[in-house]
């Protein structure tokens, strides 16, 4: 959901349609991203603004900041509570006569699997590629302080949902911005409210969706060689069609279960890696400590490692976003605040893990060039990012550097592509379409509408590059952490009194471990 | 003080056996109550959709009340027009865990059940709840061939 990984991953693979049906259809995609770029053009060069006189976008800025204010405020909640919420996970303080309700792994799982994906495997490579090994180091404080940020909106996420009489419930920014805003009195929850779900729906189209299934497209054709992209759109779109409409549970429920073990297969693939180069890691960790600050050669020095780490970190776990708020909040417990200290750990997992994972194995394959004579890192002609062996760039860097140690596991690594790409999809949409029924009204007609939009916009996503489309979806995504921010500034006095609360209680033992 | 008996029931015809065995046990015993109890397979780490979250406390009440319906309903009825006293509980869980706890947390003497006719996979590799309920109870297990 990155400008940089489209553009590293349209310069890796090329156009997704086939010669003759991209020559018919160029002309309407010509148009439709003209019309596009004139009407979103401003919207999206105010998102992703630089601060004047540098090339750091102030929306990562303003998520860095607002994780930072998080992290204060709450007394570095993410430390102190970080064994709690490990308890609560394993279901230690869960009720077994809640048993047969969302468990707190389950809402911490599903949240993940609309998170992990595209932007640990190919964003990382992005943030090494152009801002060094030094990138990590700002990644992972960036991850670290993220939770704050995550256990911030998730708190207010469970606390403020809505809770119908059928036994389903809704949640997420739009609840705790019209609920929580009426509560302290203050005016103005409403309009944030529906401003958040109109970024909501469109980031969900867009990098939820289309940016998806384009790349899953992308990744598909890097083995079966190319061929038009609304073929794999279709399919794409039928499978996601008969999951969020059609109600067979049955493919969701499979995609659910083999995301988290491709997942784990990451992971261990990456430990070998390392485990079999035992010996450069610590090399490793010296060139992301030593290019955290020095920058090693990159282009913009130090702050341009630092710029890659932060917007990777905050494009990758979507801390201060809100989207993490709106799959949270359907858990089961008495205690919002529970949800919270779960919620902390999906940058952790997210960020501070699986992207660290994914930036050692670039780094110790050693497909990034170092110039020998100065020990710094040696700029492509263009002077845009650090040379590669094979000039790969985004998922082919990625890919090369796990080939470096384990040979097929770029197969692997295209079907986790998709397969995270579709679950990041049927999470977004879920997402979407709680923005779109805040707006529109539960129903079952309206939810279909917007579940058939989506699906389209599968085929349209898979079909075309529609530039300034995914664009303005990207800037609609980070427009929604800047109307969440806004509003968690004015209720975070609300999570540290239910903070002090539970402390207190869980000091006196009046908050008890189940015996199981 | 009446003795508790556990009848662990998997909504199977097999199920009917292990009522008829804790039947005739009562009578012998005389004071007794008979507890059956029906546990939907669930694990709080299974993963899903954040669709299937949201509905979950739903779904989780039509199960029971399905549940209770087709089988624990029936079963209790059974036994209270033999003149027995008897309850049904319906629970959410492992199924040899659940058993257990629902028999240590009433104080029962025992559990019965019937021995399972699951003959999947996962049976083979993992084994039956029933053979899993033998190992781990931390009361008498009686099984119904």
């Amino acid at each position: 959901m990155n400008r940089l990984i489209q553009a590293a991953t349209i310069t890796a693979f090329g156009t997704s349609a086939a010669p003759a049906i991209a020559q018919e259809a160029a002309s309407l995609d010509a148009r439709v991203n003209e019309a596009f770029a004139t009407a979103t053009g401003p919207f999206v060069s105010f998102i992703f603004a630089p601060f004047p006189g540098t090339e750091f976008p102030w929306i990562v800025m303003w998520l860095v900041i607002a994780a930072t204010v998080f992290t204060l405020y709450f007394g570095l909640v993410q430390l102190r509570f970080f064994g709690h919420a490990i308890a609560l996970v394993k279901g230690d303080y869960s009720d077994p006569n809640d048993a047969g309700e969302v468990s707190h792994f389950q809402a911490l799982a599903t949240a993940l699997s609309g998170t992990v994906g595209l932007g640990n495997i190919a964003g990382v490579a992005v943030a090494v590629g152009i801002g060094g090994p030094g990138a990590t180091f700002w990644m992972i404080l960036a991850g670290l302080l993220g939770m704050a940020s995550k256990f911030t909106e998730c708190t207010l996420g469970v606390k403020y949902r809505n809770e119908y009489p059928d036994g389903t419930v809704s949640g997420g920014p739009m609840y705790y911005m019209s609920k929580g805003f009426d509560e302290l009195g203050l005016p103005g929850g409403r309009i944030l409210a529906v401003l958040f779900s109109i970024f909501c729906i469109l980031g969900a189209l867009g990098g939820g969706n289309m940016f998806q299934a384009n790349q899953a497209h992308a990744q598909i054709t890097q083995i079966t060689g190319d061929y038009p992209g609304w073929i794999t759109g279709l399919i794409f779109a039928a499978i996601v069609f008969a999951v969020i409409v059609g109600g067979i549970k049955s493919i969701a429920r499979v995609t659910e279960k083999v995301v988290p073990f491709m997942g784990i297969m990451y992971v261990l693939a990456a430990l070998i890696i390392l485990l079999v180069n035992f010996d450069m890691i610590g090399w490793a960790f010296g060139q992301i400590f030593a290019g955290a600050f020095t920058g090693l050669g990159v282009a913009g020095g130090f702050v341009g490692a630092l710029i890659q780490g932060f917007k990777r970190a905050a494009f990758s776990n979507e801390a201060g976003v809100g989207s993490a708020a709106i799959a949270h909040s359907a858990v089961r417990t008495k205690e919002p605040i529970t949800e919270g200290f779960v919620s902390l750990l999906e940058p952790l997992i997210d960020t501070v893990v699986i992207c660290t994972m994914t930036a050692l194995v670039i780094i110790i394959s050693q497909q990034l060039i170092i110039d020998e004579a100065t020990g710094n890192y040696m700029l492509n002609e263009a002077g845009t990012a650090i040379a590669t062996v094979d000039g790969n760039s985004g998922v082919a860097l990625t890919s090369a550097a796990f080939a470096s140690g384990i040979s097929w596991f770029p197969f692997i690594l295209a079907l986790a592509v998709v397969l995270f790409a579709f679950s990041t999809m049927i999470s977004w949409s879920y997402y979407g379409l709680k923005a779109w029924t805040y707006l529109f009204g539960e129903g079952k007609t309206s939810e279909l509408i917007f579940k058939v939009i989506f699906c389209i916009f599968i085929v349209i996503g898979a079909a075309a590059s529609l530039g300034p489309v995914i664009d303005f979806s990207d800037a609609a995504i980070f427009a929604m952490a800047v109307v969440n921010i806004l509003a968690l500034y004015f209720l975070m006095k609300i999570v540290r009194k239910e903070l002090q609360s539970y402390s207190a209680r869980l000091k006196s033992g009046e908050i008890k471990k189940f015996s199981h | 003080m009446s003795t508790k008996l556990v009848i662990g029931l998997d909504g199977d015809s097999s199920g009917e056996r292990a009522l008829a065995f804790a039947k005739d046990l009562s009578k012998l015993i005389g004071a007794c109550e008979l507890l059956v109890v029906y546990v939907i397979e669930w694990s709080p780490f299974s993963f899903q959709t954040a669709e299937e979250n949201a509905e979950r406390h739903k779904r989780r009440e039509e199960e029971i009340t399905t549940a209770m319906a087709r089988v624990v309903e029936p079963a209790v009825a059974a036994l209270t027009a033999a003149r027995l006293s008897a309850r049904g509980i319906v629970r959410h869980g492992d199924v040899a865990d659940t058993l257990n706890a629902v028999a240590k947390k009433e104080g029962a003497a025992q559990i019965i059940v019937a021995r399972s006719t699951d003959n999947s996979l996962k049976k083979r590799i993992f084994g039956s709840a029933t053979a899993q309920l033998v190992m781990e109870a931390d009361v008498p297990v009686t099984v119904i061939g």
